[in-house]
C-alpha cells in the first residue's frame, strides 16, 4: 500500500533527480544505516576460546617463553618453581594436600571419561537453538519476500484498473444510449395514438354523416312513395314482364 | 619518525622497565576508575575463554585454579603451624 502511495506521490519529475538525491528526497524520516558504526548484523562469537594447555595455563604463556627457552622452558620453570615452593615449605604438605590430591584425581578421570559426552550434549542444544533462531529470520525473511511479490502484484492490478474504468464507462455510455431510444420511440408513439385517435374521429365522424344522410333520404324516399304512385309502378313492372317473357318465349 | 606514543596510553608489556613506576603513578586509582579497569578484565577474559561457541573447560578452571592460589595466599599465615621442620 505504501509503495502505491509512494509510486503515486513522486511523478516522473521526481525520478528525473539524480539517484543519490532521489533517495534522500523520499528517505528523509528513516535514517538508514549509512554511518560505519552500526550495531547489526553483530559479528559471530569465535568458534573457539583462547587456547589452555593442561587446562590451568593459557599457551600465550608458552609462547612468551619460545624464543628464549624453546619448547621445554615453561616446564622446566614449573618444575623448579615447585621444587622450590616444596622445599622452603612456601606450599605446605598438609592433610589438605592428600584431599586435594583424592579429589583431584576423581575431577581428571570424570573429565577424561566424560568430557566429550557433556560437549556434544552442550553443542546440540545450542545447534538447536541456533537452527529456531535461524528458521525464524528465514520465516520472517519469507514471509516479507512473499509479501513483495503480493504488492508487485498489486501494482500490477492497479494497472489494470484503468480498463475496468473503460469498460464501465462504455457500459454506462449504452445505457444511457439505449434508454434515450427507448424515450424516443414512447414518445413517437404516445404522439402517433393521438394523431391516430383525432384521424379515427374524424373517419367516424364523417361515416356518421354519411349513414345519417342515407339513412335520411331512403326515409324521404320512402315516404314521398304514395300508395297511388305504388299502385302503377306495380302494373307497370307486370306490363313489362309480361313483354319481356313474351320476347323470350318468341327467342326460345 | 613515528610519533611517540606518550606513556599513559603504553600497554603494560609496552612499558620499560625504568618508567614502570612512572607509569603505575599515572594510572587511574579513583574509584571508577578501578570498577572500569574491573570491567575491562573481566570483558576480556569473558570475550576470550567463555562467550564462544565451544568453550573448553580451561575458561573455568583458570578461575577456579586463581580462587585456589588466592584462598591459600590469604590463609598461609595459619597454614603454617603444619610445616614439618622449622628451618628451611
Amino acid at each position: 500500500m505504501l509503495s502505491r502511495l509512494v509510486l503515486r506521490a513522486a511523478p516522473a519529475a521526481l525520478r528525473a533527480l539524480p539517484p543519490p538525491v532521489a533517495v534522500g528526497v523520499l528517505h528523509t524520516t528513516r535514517p538508514l544505516h549509512t554511518t560505519q558504526q552500526s550495531l547489526a548484523p553483530v559479528p559471530p562469537l569465535p568458534e573457539k576460546g583462547g587456547e589452555v594447555r593442561h587446562g590451568l595455563i593459557p599457551e600465550e604463556f608458552f609462547q612468551f617463553l619460545y624464543p628464549k627457552t624453546g619448547v621445554t622452558g615453561p616446564y622446566m620453570l614449573g618444575t623448579g618453581l615447585l621444587l622450590y615452593l616444596l622445599s622452603k615449605e612456601i606450599y605446605v604438605v598438609n592433610h589438605e594436600t592428600a584431599a586435594a590430591a583424592c579429589i583431584l584425581t576423581v575431577i581428571v578421570y570424570a573429565i577424561k571419561k566424560f568430557g566429550p559426552q557433556v560437549a556434544a550434549f552442550a553443542d546440540k542444544l545450542n545447534e538447536e537453538k541456533m537452527a529456531s533462531a535461524l528458521a525464524m529470520k528465514n520465516d520472517t525473511i519469507q514471509t516479507l519476500q512473499t509479501a513483495i511479490e503480493e504488492e508487485k502484484k498489486e501494482q500490477w492490478r492497479a494497472e489494470g484498473h484503468s480498463y475496468l474504468f473503460d469498460a464501465k464507462r462504455n457500459n454506462i455510455a449504452m445505457l444511457l444510449e439505449a434508454n434515450y431510444r427507448e424515450r424516443l420511440l414512447t414518445v413517437y408513439s404516445e404522439v402517433k395514438k393521438r394523431l391516430d385517435y383525432q384521424v379515427a374521429l374524424q373517419n367516424l365522424k364523417r361515416q356518421k354523416e354519411q349513414d345519417h344522410m342515407i339513412q335520411w333520404v331512403e326515409k324521404n324516399v320512402v315516404q314521398s312513395i304514395t300508395p297511388q304512385q305504388q299502385k302503377e309502378s306495380i302494373a307497370k313492372c307486370i306490363l313489362d314482364l309480361k313483354a319481356l317473357s313474351k320476347s323470350a318465349h318468341a327467342t326460345v | 619518525l613515528p610519533a611517540a606514543v606518550l606513556l599513559k596510553d603504553t600497554k603494560l608489556m609496552d612499558v620499560k622497565l625504568g618508567q614502570l613506576g612512572s607509569w603505575l603513578a599515572m594510572r587511574d586509582f579513583t574509584p571508577g576508575g578501578i570498577l572500569g579497569a574491573i570491567r575491562r578484565g573481566h570483558e576480556r577474559y569473558y570475550n576470550k575463554y567463555i562467550n564462544v561457541r565451544k568453550g573448553g573447560l580451561g575458561g573455568l578452571s583458570m578461575v577456579l585454579a586463581g580462587y585456589i592460589i588466592l584462598s591459600y595466599m590469604w590463609s598461609y599465615s595459619h597454614i603454617k603451624h603444619d610445616r614439618r621442620r622449622k628451618y628451611h
